[in-house]
């Protein structure tokens, strides 16, 4: 029987979890696990510059793979750095598992050097979270992490590791668990037969349909049921922000995003609705506007895997408890057998109406003569010039909405971004643990001169270990989305929302050893990206496009109004 | 929106260092309150049983039951309010005794059947059980004034019958 310390276990439980690579920053109460992360090479550990970019990496990989992200940080400061980054997976659902280190069992509660109080800041962003006191258990507690991080709705799990838990001249036996049963832990597996029948019913009776799904069909790996479902029934289909890539942006039936930025034919046609189909998505108040006046003709199917996001802020009339994917599958066998058919010719008309609404705004935006682009085109010029395949991160603000109307995903696991948190910084770190996991595939993160600025000491971690990711930045000199908020609702007095003294951040990422193209003209934009993703294809660009400050993010919902209520530009409303 | 009402939620729970804070924590992250709260090992010992009392209309309390669900160590949770239940409360109160109010608080205590557990020349502590309302209404009787200290256990609550909350 071999023994090993608890350092060496938790490396060796982190291998058999298969486990790639770490993100992480040591520190005093980590070192005897640094030390056995040296002594393996199965297990990689990457070196960030701050500790919460580590836990966003984690994060890109784990949207872009399903998988849990893995963060290694030191106590105290290690750990309270990652908070962001936790909060950030955990508003959305991803999975994660956060080794932190603790001083040791003696010291804690005696406010010791380094010590905080881990678990309980955690507490209220965390999917669960263990603290270790015997060595003995950190493989069946690894394995109980990933288990609960990856499975059910998914989420960060934290881990409080004393340093006495890992000294290398106290070995243990070794026994990772080949299988994880947690007695009060068994996420449900199926949906009700009963319910899923009701659906089914209500399907076959409807007249003005949608589809509306969220990030919880891209969780569930069940886009393809998810375009099975559409390809039977032929309703329209709206995605959150979150759920872009589930169903083909580029389909006749995909009306684009829905919400509070979302097309005017999605928001109107959801507006308009007799019947909703909810499937992995929660309602959140981005996407209702005014609860009290959202669709009023609507029966609701709300297909769910946390029956605590049923009925939340929107009841539901059919309630589906179960994941996503085996409850489409059963409700195709049922609307397959079923002798009943849908009411075509009401879908019809319904499509009618909804195409007739489609050119009204047309997500159109007039670009300006003299050659200062606009964010969107832009976009639309990387969509081109990445042929709508790259994995796209986003930063929050402006150029977050731009990328998600303007980039149209066929894909799941591509559009990466914090959508619940809205956490600035995300997208650079997302980006680089994606382009480590994905080293064929292009990987650019769309950001702003505020945001990227928020983790852009990564750039040397992208040196360090040669992370070829491309930085796209719409640089409109200031805090776009704020000053939008205040031209619309301050009377254009731009508190703290302009950037004054940028860094010229060609020079910042060449001193960082990388290539920086800055891009003032639109006839300087074709070339800029062809030597972005060709002639640099190996090498970290940073792509600093100036843009119209000036720009609004259309459409955008009227606050307190309802669904269909929308500013459409800068003077029109519905 | 239907009526606030005060519900019992039942909860067992992983006897494990750090469940109750989460069962704490997440009343306090989601704005609900907490009347009362009551919380032992039973028989089996990797097991907490807890009782909650907390007010609420029924989408709210539907929400409250179902987020604490979510946590992991949250075993098995009844809302014993949905069914036939027996709740009770202990309360022990020190009240001012002197002269002819120490005859009569006796008799009220004889009439809650509870019991004097302590006496000095100025002050009896009644020992009393029963539902929350009862141990109200005690009060009511003696007469707020004389009331000098009071304490309570929270509730306590079991289904009535057949029905058990057990693994
Ligand atoms: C960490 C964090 N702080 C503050 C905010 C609030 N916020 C939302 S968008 C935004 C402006 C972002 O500016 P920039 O990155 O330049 O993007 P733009 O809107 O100009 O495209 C701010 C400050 C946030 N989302 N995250
Ligand atoms: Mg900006």
């Amino acid at each position: 029987m071999e023994l090993l310390s608890g350092g060496d276990m938790l490396v060796r439980a982190l291998h058999d979890s298969g486990v790639e690579y770490i993100y992480g920053y040591p520190g005093g109460s980590l070192l005897h696990v640094y030390d056995a992360v040296y002594k393996q090479s199965h297990v990689k550990h990457v070196l960030v510059r701050h500790e919460q970019a580590a836990a966003h990496m984690a994060d890109g990989f784990a949207r872009a793979t399903g998988k849990a992200g893995v963060v290694m940080v030191t106590s105290g400061p290690g750990a309270t750095n990652t908070v962001t980054g936790i909060a950030t997976a955990q508003t959305d659902s991803i999975p994660m598992v956060v080794i932190c280190g603790q001083v040791p069992s003696h010291l804690i509660g005696d406010d010791a050097f380094q010590e905080t109080d881990m678990l309980g800041i955690a507490r209220p962003i965390v999917k669960h979270s263990f603290r270790v006191t015997d060595p003995v258990d950190i493989p069946e507690i690894i394995a109980k992490a990933f288990h609960i991080a990856e499975t059910g709705r998914p989420g960060p799990v934290v881990i409080d590791l004393p340093k006495d838990m890992t000294m290398p001249n106290e070995r243990f036996e070794y026994n990772y668990p080949k299988k994880v049963k947690i007695r009060s832990y068994s996420p449900p597996q199926r949906g009700h037969s009963g319910q899923i029948k009701k659906a089914v019913d209500m399907i076959f009776e409807a007249k003005r349909p949608i589809i509306y799904t969220g990030g919880g069909v891209v969780l569930d790996k069940s886009s393809d049921k998810l375009r099975e479902l559409v390809d039977e029934l032929g309703f329209p289909v709206t995605n959150t922000l979150m759920g872009l890539g589930a169903f083909p942006g580029t389909d006749e039936r995909f009306l684009g995003m829905l919400g509070m930025h979302g097309t005017y034919e999605a928001n109107v046609t959801m507006h308009h609705a007799d019947l909703i189909i909810a499937i992995g998505a929660r309602f959140d108040d981005r996407v209702t506007n005014a609860t009290g006046k959202f669709c009023p003709d609507a029966k609701i199917i709300h297909i769910d895997i946390d029956p605590s996001s049923i009925s939340k802020t929107i009841t539901a009339d059919v309630p589906i408890v179960g994941p996503v994917g085996s409850v489409l599958d059963d409700m195709l066998a049922l609307i397959r057998s079923s002798d009943e058919t849908i009411d075509a010719e009401a879908l019809a008309s319904w499509w009618k109406r909804i195409n007739d609404w489609r050119p009204r705004h047309g997500m159109r935006y007039d670009k300006n003569e003299d050659g200062l682009m606009k964010p969107q085109e832009v976009i639309e010029a990387m969509y081109e010039a990445t042929e709508g395949k790259a994995y796209v991160t986003s930063d929050v603000g402006q150029h977050q909405m731009f990328a998600a109307q303007y980039y149209k995903f066929d894909d799941p696991n591509k559009w990466i971004n914090s959508g619940g948190l809205g956490t600035m910084g995300f997208g650079f770190p997302a980006a680089m643990g994606i382009k480590m996991n994905f080293p064929e595939d292009k990987v650019v993160c769309v950001t702003g001169e505020g945001s990227i600025q928020m983790n852009i000491q990564e750039l040397s971690t992208c040196l360090q270990y040669g992370i070829p990711v491309k930085i796209l930045c719409l640089n409109n000199g200031s805090l776009g989305m704020v000053r939008q908020w205040q031209d619309m609702n301050y009377e254009g007095r731009h508190s703290s929302s302009y950037m004054e003294s940028l860094p010229d951040f060609v020079k910042l990422v060449e001193a960082y050893g990388h290539v920086g193209i800055r891009v003032t003209n639109r006839d300087e934009l074709p070339q800029a990206l062809e030597d972005t993703f060709n002639k640099y294809n190996d090498r970290l660009v940073f792509l600093d496009v100036k843009v119209d400050e000036k720009e609004h993010v259309y459409p955008m919902q009227v606050p307190l109004g309802s669904m269909r209520d929308m500013w459409l530009n800068k003077t029109e409303r519905t | 929106m239907s009526q606030s009402q005060r519900h019992i939620i039942s909860i067992l729970l992983e006897n494990e260092p750090g469940a109750l804070s989460r069962v704490v924590g997440l009343f306090a992250q989601r704005g609900y309150n907490i009347e009362t709260l009551t919380v032992a090992p039973t028989e089996d010992e990797t097991l907490s049983r807890l009782t909650m009392t907390t007010i609420g209309n029924e989408s709210k309390v539907e929400q409250i039951t179902k987020q604490l669900n979510r946590l992991i160590e949250v075993v098995k949770l009844v809302n014993l309010t949905e069914g036939p239940h027996i709740e009770r409360e202990l309360m022990l109160i020190k009240v001012k005794a002197v002269g002819a109010q120490r005859a009569e608080i006796k008799r009220t205590a004889d009439v809650f059947r509870g019991q004097v557990v302590d006496i000095s020349s100025s002050v009896y502590t009644v020992q009393l059980t029963g539902t929350s309302d009862k141990l109200a209404a005690f009060i009511e009787a003696i007469g707020p004034s004389c009331v000098l200290e009071t304490v309570r256990t929270g509730v306590s609550g079991i289904s009535r019958g057949e029905k058990v909350l057990s693994l």
